[in-house]
């Protein structure tokens, strides 16, 4: 077969993936594109739609409330994602360990996340409730609070505990990725290790990180994303509040296109971030590029 | 005989035409499942109309009252998968009718309901002159106070006023007898833009002045400094700043607050000992007012029942609002919510057994006061709500946080 017909036969191959992909995503993104540039807006009337240029961007980025937002949207990405592949690679590397009942322990880590996102936010919701939480329960017995407290009352605090609630439910897709990686470790390279004396720290910065370090960095780049656009487990636990201490970036665009019907500046709103989100992803490659450079 | 098979295949096609006819409506229809009516309510009052018209089948949706507003927006763009009709909240007719979502049915009501229903009702469903759908429920926010607490801490009136009710709450909490006496549903929500309406109210404040943002001072700024006071100074269940309407209910019910603001629908659940440990130890009364400014207040938090511009059942949409909202079937379930007749009020089978809650009813219903009528209304609100929330948790002082408040709702787009 030659180069050509087996290109061609590629191409071929993804064509139906392609036509998809198109319709389901690339269609629908250059309209949001389109959209951002004009003055549309949701109504069952007639509308005249002009297109305004930059005016929605301008609007958007000057808008205090949206930058905060922004600021809020990013911290909930670093920390979540930080805190799902530190506790992915602890738990994973405790289930690579040979222990009895490790396959039960193996089965039921996944369980959080295979919680949908809105159960998982509703019962996160009562074990935080100020009145009959499990928390306040558990920390007034243990002695470590005088009294029961409001952990969603308080917008600083909100946002971290719903954060909390946010790794609990995605650390076991990262422990599962890290234990499958680890797995393809052979034992002889560590056991040869250990013999000429490295610790288990030096084992683990040595060998199983760098082993491991492709495949996580797949699975937080992916988490990444979905950080970023985080907006079901907030309208669930919060709808954004307490004093807006949880409305993220996304909670933003569909405020702005279901409560306030500006469809053309809650496309910029959506635009912006799924910009920022590539930015992300891109600053990721490069880290990936050079770390296998430095390697 | 070929004649007669002829007629009975004919006869038997025809019967089974009409079947399908008569069977072909199935109408969507939204409600909320918070406040007022029950599903349990409404599922009945549906069942009837079902009976009463055999081609016409109603498909009930419950959603929380937060959701609503932009399921009713969702939907208008479903074509004729949408809804036929919806319960909507009296802050919302103006966006709806300026966007077309809501179909004008000024020709159906017939006019001589106009004297029969209270003013208060009708303009829940009003907007420049024309009605997009009928009244339905005809409630505002009543101020519940445990009796119990209230003789155990040697007061024997209820309060007249808002001071009364801060001066009553510290004789309370000072005694001991709960730790927070009052309790609010102050989470960033709609439901503390009702609360604060109210005690904006009782101060003799206003939100808008000519078309500009006018609550930065008077009795608006007076209303959420009673909100600050309260908090400050432990009178106010802190985890208020969490609470919804059924949270204040369950607060209440179990005991843990002297007072209480709540819908209609609270009087007979905390009143039900299978729901309640405070059954007959409730009073209920007409918000109060501010000495020298008010006797009473309220805000109006009434819904009506309208038929989204999308549906094509117009005709059954009506006939099924006209049962819900008519004067024999809100009788009959007038525990939860009253009766936005007038006729209604004299009625044995809606005031016996909740006496109380009419006559604060009648007090109430005459100074019921209205959020602000702008189209961009779920804009203002929010704002509000964050600034409000903002000085309750004392980021900010109440100027700062109702200036803050004016100057960006003077920059909505």
């Amino acid at each position: 077969m030659s180069a050509i017909s087996r290109s061609r036969e590629k191409w071929v191959l993804l064509l139906p993936a392609i036509l998809v992909l198109s319709f389901i995503t690339v269609l629908p993104f250059f309209q949001t594109l389109w959209t951002s540039f004009t003055d549309a807006e949701i109504t069952a009337r007639e509308q005249q739609v002009n297109w305004i240029g930059l005016e929605n961007y301008i609007w958007a980025l000057t808008d205090p409330d949206f930058l905060d937002a922004l600021g809020r949207t990013l911290y909930f990405t670093v920390v979540s994602v930080g805190l799902e592949g530190v506790l992915g690679i602890a738990v994973a590397l405790l289930l690579n360990q040979q222990f009895r009942g490790r396959m039960f322990l193996r089965i039921i880590i996944i369980l959080p996340w295979a919680v949908p996102t809105i159960v998982n936010a509703v019962a996160w919701r009562l074990i935080y409730h100020p009145d009959y939480g499990a928390l306040n329960s558990l920390l007034l017995q243990l002695g470590l609070i005088d009294s029961y407290t409001s952990w969603l009352g308080d917008p600083d605090r909100a946002l971290n505990m719903v954060i909390l609630a946010d790794v609990w439910k995605n650390f076991p897709l990262v422990a599962y990725i890290a234990l499958a990686a680890m797995q393809t470790i052979p034992g002889d390279l560590l056991k040869a290790a250990a013999i000429e004396g490295a610790g288990a720290w030096k084992r683990f910065r040595s060998i199983t990180l760098p082993w491991i370090i492709g495949p996580m960095l797949v699975v937080l780049i992916l988490r990444t994303i979905e950080a970023f656009r985080v907006f079901d487990i907030i309208y669930v636990m919060t709808r954004g509040g307490p004093s807006d201490g949880t409305k993220t970036a996304s909670f933003y665009v569909y405020q702005e296109y279901f409560s306030y019907l500006r469809s053309g500046s809650g496309a910029s709103y959506a635009v912006l971030v799924a910009g920022i989100s590539a930015v992300l992803i891109l600053a990721y490659y490069a880290g990936v590029r050079r770390d296998q450079r430095g390697a | 005989m070929k004649l007669i098979k002829l007629m009975a295949v004919t006869a038997s096609t025809t019967a089974l035409m009409a079947s399908a006819a008569m069977a072909d409506t199935t109408l969507n229809a939204l409600f909320m499942s918070q406040a007022a009516y029950s599903e349990d309510n409404i599922k009945s009052m549906t069942s009837a109309f079902e009976a009463a018209n055999p081609g016409t089948r109603v498909e009930l949706e419950f959603v929380p009252y937060e959701a609503l507003h932009d399921k009713i927006i969702a939907a208008s763009g479903a074509g004729d998968d949408g809804y036929d009709v919806v319960l909507f909240d009296v802050i919302w007719p103006a966006e709806f009718a300026e966007r077309g979502f809501l179909t004008d049915v000024s020709d159906r009501v017939a006019a001589d309901l106009t004297s029969k229903i209270f003013d208060g009702a009708w303009t829940t469903v009003e907007y420049d002159g024309k009605r997009y759908g009928m009244p339905w429920i005809l409630d505002t926010k009543y101020l519940y106070y445990n009796t119990e607490i209230l003789a155990a801490a040697g007061i024997e009136t209820p309060p007249a006023t808002w001071q009364d009710v801060l001066a009553q709450a510290k004789v309370i909490k000072d005694k001991g007898l709960v730790e927070y006496p009052l309790v609010w549903s102050w989470s960033q929500s709609e439901a503390m833009i009702c609360d604060f309406t109210t005690l904006t109210a009782a101060h003799g404040g206003v939100f808008f002045d000519d078309g500009k943002p006018a609550f930065e001072t008077g009795g608006a700024k007076a209303a959420l400094d009673y909100m600050k006071t309260s908090l400050g100074d432990g009178l106010t269940n802190p985890a208020s700043l969490e609470y919804f309407e059924e949270d204040v209910r369950r607060v209440f019910s179990a005991g843990d607050a002297a007072f209480a603001m709540n819908w209609t629908y609270m009087n007979s659940l905390v009143n039900d000992p299978a729901e309640s440990q405070v059954a007959g130890k409730v009073g209920v009364m007409s918000a109060p007012g501010v000495s020298g400014v008010s006797e009473a207040s309220a805000v109006n938090g009434s819904m009506g029942l309208g038929i989204p511009a999308n549906s094509p059942h117009a005709d059954e949409a009506w006939a099924y609002i006209t049962h819900l909202t008519n004067q024999a079937t809100q009788e009959e379930f007038a525990t939860l919510s009253l009766p936005i007749w007038k006729g209604s009020y004299s009625q044995s089978a809606v005031t016996d057994g909740q006496e109380d809650l009419v006559a604060a009813a009648d007090k109430s219903i005459a100074v019921m006061y209205p959020r602000p009528l702008v189209a961009s209304y779920t804009e203002v609100s929010s704002i509000l709500q964050k600034h409000l929330h903002g000085a309750l948790l004392d980021q900010t002082t109440s100027e700062e946080a109702l200036g803050n408040a004016a100057k960006r709702v003077a920059r909505i787009r």
